[in-house]
């Protein structure tokens, strides 16, 4: 139920984030889900691709450093009350949230959340006995 | 495993004997040279001490230092203490910065340097049963002949191959079984490369140790060369101007640091600032004095290289103090907000940090009248983290190592790989923006 995530370390400096976007693109990598973290001086590309070994290979080569770690992605309808379902749960269940970011599918009807948890393990238990569905890769890449 | 020691009972000596043996021999180089050598006279006259003065070891401190620009000053033959007809060699460093510098030897002078290597080669184990192959360049570079006339000294089979042809070295080295390799670090490596090239298999070839010097290296280094020949490597330190190589030499047993051979060659370290005498352990600019050559003594003479010395005894058994692999020149100090920094203290915070690599940049500039130093990390996957907390940690970590080793306040900043410039391959470590 884990998805793999990748990592990309950039400067601040502009144009990093379309550099590393067009190189996905011309190897025919899809990006199906995006965030940037930042400080004053250095960002995290954090992203859902189609295909994480080619995107990590493609990025290395071209000097990034890159890391893959693992994320869950819940699915919740893309309606009032979708996100807080969620947030309520986990607040309920006690785990702590190293980071999230969100993107919507296809059909507008339904909202991924990506999340990065402390205690992954806990964090799949949990969500699962409340009810929310977790996406496989294969899932979010086919939205 | 048995310590071979050449000269057994200077090498073991205990410092109370040490000592008085080199005051007696300070005495006596004192008072030659001033009696022989006109720039000596001078520069002892004008800081106003005589040879009668040197009472202790402490006294040498009252001697002036000699610069490598008093060698030039006095190009070509001025600072020999001997008629030439006594002279039976010279060598000369490359001048890329000016006329070469200098140096010539007594026949004497010829048989210690022969000595000194020899002693040099049994801290690396060798023995007469060895074939020492020698591709340090022979010529003006005291490195080739200095080595080839300790590898003949000890007894050894010597194979003068000097510097070039490293298919041809390999192949010598397959056929004859060298056993000992003796190069410039970086020679070293261009011959492992060369050898994956030919397919040959290290572990086919006899060698077992390297004995590498005349140029800097780092750990790194030593670990790749090797792990790529398959040998023990250990560290040779010499100058022509104090003698060539066989100056100091790391031991198989080591605790750290090359032996220095300290009845011939005395060692201080200074503050290169200020010119005082640093307290053992301390880290500052190597400071040599020949206590028994003949042709070119040399006092106090500044080399630039950093290092310390450790004056416990090593687990070899030998007494003589240790120095400290060199790890900068004083060309690369730097002083900010009144404090010593060299980039090699930086790269050694950085190495202690799991996971860092040593590509860094020192950007020193001005605000106002402040000085700041910002140190740039290239992000290695091995400290990467898709977190920025974590990478905020670290960045405080190595804020708070380099503030607490070096004594001075800096902004580490992480930066992509590769982004720091590198010129020829080689990094450039320190940019330097104040306009002072
Ligand atoms: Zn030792």
């Amino acid at each position: 139920m884990r998805v793999e995530q990748i990592a990309v370390f950039m400067e601040n400096k502009s144009g990093k984030l379309a550099e590393i976007t067009s190189i996905l693109a011309e190897n025919n990598i899809n990006i199906r889900a995006l965030s940037v973290a930042d400080t004053a001086d250095f960002g995290i590309l954090r992203l859902i691709v189609d295909d994480v070994e080619k995107a990590k290979k493609v990025l290395k080569s071209e000097g990034f450093t890159v890391g893959i770690t693992n994320v869950l992605a819940v699915e919740v309808p893309d309606k009032t009350g979708g996100l807080a379902s969620v947030l309520k749960a986990i607040n309920n269940e006690g785990l702590n949230v190293e980071y999230m970011y969100a993107f919507v599918n296809k059909t507008g009807e339904n909202a991924v959340l990506i999340f990065r948890f402390e205690d992954m393990d806990k964090a799949i238990d949990s969500l699962q006995k409340e009810g929310f569905t977790l996406l496989s890769s294969k899932v979010i890449c086919s939205l | 495993m048995e310590t071979i020691y050449w000269e057994e009972e200077m090498e073991t000596l205990p410092r109370a004997g040490l000592e008085s043996i080199q005051l007696k021999r300070l005495q006596k180089l004192v008072e030659r040279v001033y009696n022989t050598v006109e720039p000596y006279k001078r520069k002892m006259d004008e800081a106003g001490v005589k040879p009668e003065d040197i009472q202790s070891l402490k006294d040498i401190q009252k001697l002036p230092f000699t610069y490598k620009d008093d060698l030039r000053d006095n190009y070509p033959f001025g600072l020999f203490t001997v008629p030439m007809d006594d002279v039976v060699r010279v060598h000369a460093s490359s001048g890329t910065t000016g006329k070469p510098t200098v140096v010539g030897y007594t026949k004497k002078d010829i048989e210690l340097w022969a000595s000194v290597m020899a002693r040099a080669l049994s801290c690396a184990g060798a023995t007469k049963g060895d074939m020492i192959h020698n591709a340090y360049g022979y010529g003006l570079f005291t490195g080739g002949l200095g080595a080839h006339y300790g590898a003949e000294c000890l007894g050894a089979t010597v194979i003068p191959a000097s510097g070039g042809n490293s298919k041809r070295q390999i192949t010598i080295m397959k056929d004859f079984k060298s056993t000992v390799l003796m190069a410039t670090p970086s020679y070293a490596l261009n011959l492992a490369e060369t050898m994956e090239g030919m397919g040959i298999d290290p572990k086919s070839l006899s060698l077992k140790v390297g004995i590498f010097g005349a140029e800097p290296w780092s750990e790194n280094m030593r670990e790749e060369v090797e792990r790529k020949l398959n040998i023990r490597a250990v560290d040779v330190y010499g100058l022509s101007e104090v003698i060539g190589p066989g100056v100091a030499m790391e031991c198989l047993k080591s605790s750290g640091g090359m032996h220095v051979f300290e009845d011939h060659f005395y060692p201080e370290i200074i503050d290169p600032e200020t010119g005082e005498v640093l307290p053992p352990g301390e880290k500052g600019e190597l400071v040599f004095t020949t206590l028994t050559k003949e042709a070119f003594p040399i006092i106090r003479y500044r080399t630039k290289d950093i290092s310390r010395l450790f004056y416990e005894t090593c687990s070899c058994g030998r007494t003589l103090v240790r120095m400290e692999k060199v790890t900068g020149r004083t060309d690369d100090m730097l002083i900010i907000r009144g404090v010593n920094v060299f980039p090699s203290q930086v790269e050694h915070v950085l190495m202690g940090v799991e996971g860092v690599e040593p590509h860094y940049q020192i950007v020193v500039d001005r605000e106002g009248n402040m000085d700041t130093m910002e140190v740039r990390v290239e992000v290695s996957e091995g400290i990467f983290s898709d977190e920025i907390r974590v990478l905020e940690n670290l960045t405080k970590k190595i804020q708070n190592d380099i503030k607490d080793i070096l004594g001075v306040t800096s902004k580490v900043k992480l930066v992509e790989p590769k982004s720091i410039q590198r010129s020829e391959g080689k990094a450039q470590r320190v940019i330097d923006n104040r306009k002072i």
